[in-house]
């Protein structure tokens, strides 16, 4: 079942166009994942589905069962603003105790309910932001780069934290994400954006399409080939070895060049 | 009667104003609109001497101009301008052009002081209702959108995906800043007006762990600064609104030092 269906999108900043001719659509249940340069428009497309961004012209067709849970790339709290984190997941609805503390041990940050916000390292943020979108019980996941600011652990950890929730509550995921090589492991579908839809389907298909590659480089097919070995040998993401690969987050590079350097410094 | 005394009408303007300015006035700190609320309130002296020249009450003169000058401000804010510089052009041509007006009105003779820096003995019986109204209107508006401004302020994106409109929110904001501006220039003036709006949300905010403790808490450090900047004024034969105002920086001063100090022993 459908879910969200996203038609002839146009979307202007004055005279700049952003989008122009998106269409997506994300069904019940599946993951789908933006990839795409910077300044390719993907923050404007989440904007545009959240409705913080006023399309030029196009549709956004939500289901009827459609809960929106959003997580933004950060969340920037001004120190004069005191707020603990149980309040912030109060907001603006006015959930229940039992209800916000489920949602925090289900983000894995069951003791940071009486915490100030403002005092949160990065990686709690995340985690409390992705407890505030799922205090809604969403059908479907927004995820705009949620990980942007952890390390390489850290952010495997939040990804397989998102499979889980998918898994157990049966959401739709679509999100944001730079790390190319969990993109095309942990995804249904891949959309490559650049201004519109460069391409889309299978992470195998994106992966190996041209136009794919003339912006992401050759290079992130080895990438894939890197992580399903990895995973074959069942490395956690804790494991020093598992996810220990940096990335340039430079699409001009490709990254399974970037690993190979990495490694031999080592 | 007991409002005879105008010493007490004096002390109940002061409270007045000071609960309307706690919840507005953290609001204005947390979203970094300190310089927002300058502007406004000197854009009031420009409504006071069109209110003065139309011989019409105060009041709604410079509560016309606050509100067009907090809309311009607000509209102005969301198109990438130079905040501050633009602020400060609108916010001192506003003042200048208010003191160059009231020149002009040669037939009636007006206490200026009495605009820039409050009148708060002069309080009348009248003003005392609208300050009340005034009062109790922004403590109104604010607490029925309470929770959509603390998330509008918190994060737009987030605010958006709960479908709330940052934009209306912002207006809602606004809308209470012209109110509080123009109850509060007969107790403490135009150029002091961002003093209540801002020091009693600041001494406050070490003292809180919650966004509706640091409003209450401004509130009580506003009320106390008003019954204790009066009582010294009286004493020591000091001007009223500015000795408010002196009252409230001290509480700053002390709540910061405690907060100074607390962090001192955890570290």
């Amino acid at each position: 079942m459908t879910l969200l269906t996203v038609e002839n999108l146009h979307v202007r900043y004055g005279a700049t166009e952003v989008l122009r001719d998106v269409a997506l659509t994300v069904e019940k249940g599946e993951i789908v994942t933006i990839v795409g340069p910077n300044g390719s428009g993907k923050t404007t497309l989440l904007r545009a589905i959240v409705g913080s961004v006023r399309p030029a012209s196009g549709r956004i067709t939500r289901a009827p069962d459609l809960v929106p849970g959003y997580v933004p790339q950060r969340l920037h709290v001004d120190p004069t603003l005191p707020i603990t984190v149980e309040r912030f997941l109060r907001l603006p609805g006015g959930a229940s105790r039992a209800t916000i503390a489920a949602a925090l041990a289900r983000a894995g940050v069951p003791d940071l309910g009486p915490r100030q916000l403002a005092d949160l390292s990065g990686g709690q943020t995340q985690r409390v932001l992705l407890a505030r979108a799922l205090v809604a019980k969403p059908t479907l996941l927004l995820l705009d780069e949620p990980t942007a600011g952890l390390d390489q652990p850290g952010s495997a950890a939040f990804y397989r934290l998102i499979d889980e929730v998918r898994r157990e509550t049966g959401c739709a995921v679509l999100m944001i994400s730079h790390e190319l090589h969990v993109v095309m492991a942990a995804s249904d579908r891949v959309i490559c954006l650049n201004g519109h839809v460069c391409c889309h389907g299978t992470p195998e298909h994106v992966s190996t399409a041209p136009e794919y590659r003339a912006l992401f480089g050759t290079g992130t097919g080895g990438a894939l080939a890197l992580y399903r070995h990895d995973h074959d040998h069942s490395h956690g993401p804790g494991d020093p070895h598992g996810h220990g690969h940096s990335h340039s987050h430079d699409h001009g590079h490709s990254h399974g060049h970037d690993h190979k350097a990495t490694e031999a410094a080592e | 009667m007991i409002l005879d005394d105008f010493m007490v009408r004096a002390t109940l303007a002061g409270i007045g104003v000071a609960l309307a300015a706690a919840p507005l006035g953290s609001f204005v700190v947390w979203r970094r609109m300190a310089y927002f609320g300058d502007a406004t309130a000197h854009a009031a002296i420009l409504g006071v001497a069109l209110s003065l020249a139309l011989e019409m009450s105060v009041f709604p003169g410079a509560m016309a101009v606050a509100l067009v000058m907090a809309l311009t401000v607000s509209a102005l804010s969301g198109r990438g301008y130079a905040m501050d510089t633009l602020l400060g052009v609108l916010a001192h041509s506003a003042l200048a052009f208010g003191l160059v007006a009231v020149s002009f009105l040669s037939g009636i003779r007006i206490d200026l002081m009495a605009y820039l820096f409050g009148d708060i003995l002069a309080v009348s019986q009248g003003d005392l209702a609208v300050i009340w109204g005034g009062a109790a209107l922004v403590v109104a508006l604010i607490g029925w959108r309470w929770s959509a401004l603390l998330t509008a302020t918190l994060n737009e994106e987030l605010a958006h995906a709960s479908g709330i409109d940052p934009r209306r929110e912002q207006l809602v904001l606004t809308l209470a800043l012209a109110i509080t501006v123009a109850v509060a220039i007969k107790v403490v003036g135009a150029l002091l007006i961002a003093a209540l709006l801002i020091i009693p949300a600041a001494a406050a905010r070490p003292l809180a762990r919650t966004p509706e403790g640091m409003a209450l808490t401004a509130a009580g450090i506003g009320a106390a600064s008003a019954l204790v900047g009066l009582r010294a004024a009286y004493v020591f034969d000091t001007p009223a609104g500015p000795s408010i105002v002196c009252v409230a920086a001290l509480c700053f001063v002390a709540t910061s030092l405690v907060a100074g100090l607390r962090r001192g022993r955890q570290a």
